[in-house]
């Protein structure tokens, strides 16, 4: 098993360069009240010293985690929204997109990458809720488009990470119809033969977990994280009953049948790596 | 007097009554004339009221609970029917009806969401509002229909997909997404017909297909304007502004190339006359089968996943 080996390694390696106690950043686990230092919980991929609760992280740290150091190579970053509906709620949406890039540094809400897993090469899209929710509009649709289409062309498998609140209101039936397009594109991947991860994380619902979220080969989910169509709140607002416990986290949806495995973010490269060897090698 | 007329329906409802009143005398006094003038004015102020809707009052008129439903349309429009049930799964989900049919001389496949007419048959029907167990018939359908295949027909008329615990239990997001990903690549033309409400994935579950068709005054989205509302504009009292905002109606969508082609109403909506709503529709969607036959088996099917790869703008 020298492949996981060399890379635990890795991960160690990367994490203790960064140490520095000096820093005085301290983080305070919302689960459990555990107060940690910025570094020690770096270190731990953003999940809890105590409890395990996973931090809701970015791409930037998935892509660190799922890739071999150096590996990650971005494609398509500029594919930016046009608002052709002219869309205004309390503020424009033209203006919504210019101000979240400037204050995230994102284009929209997913981003694609090429990079190895333990020397595998592979193509993952990952969300960012950062960015208006992580609400999937027409830039979301177009990324998975090409992402799959660089999967077809390397042959690779394919990861879709995803984190988000549905579909982008302020694109309206055209953000609806990405669930097609989503949907559609993965269809095209299977005639390949080529793998389709779909790693779900806190929160996945609507519009994304309508579509590609649901449609791995595997689905895996982070622990704890929301999962489901309807929002918690809506159902119980239109059901005016009370939610059991657990519901929608990610052990209720796995009990109920729509998830493979339930990962801890520990565990996901090795894991990832592992099925894709298995679907792919 | 009607309970269901809708505000902007009232003044010319008014009218309506007052020559149907009129009528009654017509035989002894001679009032003919105005009659003639009433009844002009009462054509007038029709069009008038009706070409200048909001977008908020056609998402009235699409909820409208005299509105023609889908099984009013099934049995206007085909002959034969004969219902099928169930998911072969859990049960058989009553907000969703189907099964097979002929347009005329044409077998068909006949899938749709169906709403109640009062308080016990909406009960019956959760308000059309389907549950996995829903959108699985739906799709063993489907695929009895490309077994055999028989083009496929849908007609759309939710308020969205059932947000309940057992419904989550079941997997809405699943049965949904996967009834989006078969519809983008089954092996028979479809038909997608929008007849009333058509709120979000709860819609697009049965909504893929190689032709959408419209009624004049329905409303299609990713969300009602009321749940828009309430998130973007953080209060249920700007539903007007949200619908606005959604471009929601068919002439918005036809410009965006969502839906294919618009079907005309009767005059006052298809509330107004059933028969001639039904009819209208299975003229279109005679047509458009007609039309869908002439292209290669091979070839409709990349047109599908074509179209809805090209939906969207973006730049980059
Ligand atoms: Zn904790």
């Amino acid at each position: 098993m020298a492949w996981f080996k060399r890379t635990k390694e890795n991960i160690t390696t990367d994490s203790q360069d960064k140490k520095d106690i000096g820093e005085g950043m301290w983080i305070k686990c919302p689960n459990c009240g555990e107060m940690m230092h910025k570094t020690q919980w770096e270190n731990n991929l953003f999940v809890c010293i105590k409890c395990d609760h996973h931090f809701r992280i970015g791409s930037k740290e998935y892509f660190d985690i799922v890739f071999d150091k150096g590996t990650f190579k971005e494609f398509d970053k500029k594919v930016t929204s046009v608002d052709v509906l002219e869309f205004a709620d309390t503020k424009k949406y033209s203006d919504r997109i210019v101000e979240t890039t400037k204050k995230t540094g994102l284009y929209d809400c997913i981003r694609n990458g090429t990079g190895k897993i333990f020397e595998i090469p592979a193509v993952v899209s990952c969300m960012d809720f950062t960015f208006i929710g992580g609400s999937m509009g027409a830039v979301l649709g177009e990324k998975i488009a090409r992402a799959v289409n660089k999967a077809v062309k390397t042959k690779s498998p394919y990861i879709i990470i995803s984190k988000s609140g549905g579909a982008r209101m302020q694109e309206a039936a055209i953000a609806l119809m990405q669930l097609a397009k989503t949907s559609a594109m993965l269809a095209k991947l299977a005639e390949y033969k080529l793998p389709y991860i779909s790693v779900i994380t806190d929160p996945t619902t609507g519009g994304s977990s309508a579509s590609f979220s649901m449609l791995g080969d595997v689905n895996i989910a982070e622990p704890e994280a929301l999962i489901g169509f309807a929002g918690p709140r809506v159902i119980k607002q239109a059901t005016g009953k009370d939610l059991p416990p657990g519901f929608q986290r990610s052990d209720f949806v796995l009990e109920h049948g729509f998830l493979d495995l339930v990962v801890h973010r520990k565990d996901l490269k090795e894991k990832l790596f592992y099925l894709i060897k298995f679907m792919k090698d | 007097m009607n309970r269901n007329v809708l505000e902007f329906e009232r003044p010319i409802m008014e009218l309506e009554q007052k020559i149907e009143e009129m009528r009654k005398y017509a035989d002894s006094l001679d009032i003919s004339n105005e009659i003639n003038k009433l009844e002009k004015k009462v054509n007038e102020l029709r069009s008038s009221v009706y070409k200048n809707l909001t977008r908020w009052q056609i998402v009235q008129i699409a909820r409208h609970p005299e509105r023609p439903y889908s099984l009013d349309y099934i049995y206007l429009m085909t002959n034969n029917f004969i219902e099928m049930h169930g998911d072969r799964n859990f049960k058989d989900d009553k907000a969703v009806v189907g099964g097979f049919a002929y347009l005329d001389e044409k077998p068909v496949m006949i899938i749709g969401q169906q709403k109640g007419r009062d308080t016990k048959s909406n009960i019956y029907r959760n308000f059309g509002m389907m549950n996995p167990d829903g959108y699985r018939k739906a799709l063993r359908l489907m695929k009895l229909a490309e077994k055999f295949n028989r083009p496929v027909i849908t007609l759309i008329d939710t308020p969205g997909a059932n947000p309940g615990i057992d419904a989550e239990e079941r997997g809405q997001a699943e049965a949904i997404a996967r009834n989006i990903q078969e519809m983008t690549r089954l092996k028979v033309p479809i038909i997608v017909c929008i007849i009333g409400e058509g709120a979000s994935g709860g819609a697009f579950g049965i909504g893929v297909g190689d032709k959408v068709l419209m009624l004049e005054y329905c409303w299609y989205s990713v969300i009602s304007p009321e749940s828009c509302s309430s998130i973007l504009f953080r209060s249920w009292e700007y539903k007007e502004q949200a619908a606005e905002a959604l471009k929601l109606t068919a002439p918005d969508l036809i410009e965006h190339k969502i839906i294919d082609r618009i079907i005309e109403e009767p005059e006052g909506g298809a509330h107004r006359n059933h028969k001639e709503a039904a009819a209208s529709l299975k003229q279109a969607i005679l047509e458009e089968l007609k039309s869908l036959e002439k292209i290669d088996p091979d070839k409709f099917l990349d047109l599908r996943i074509k179209k809805y790869g090209s939906m969207g703008y973006w730049e980059g």
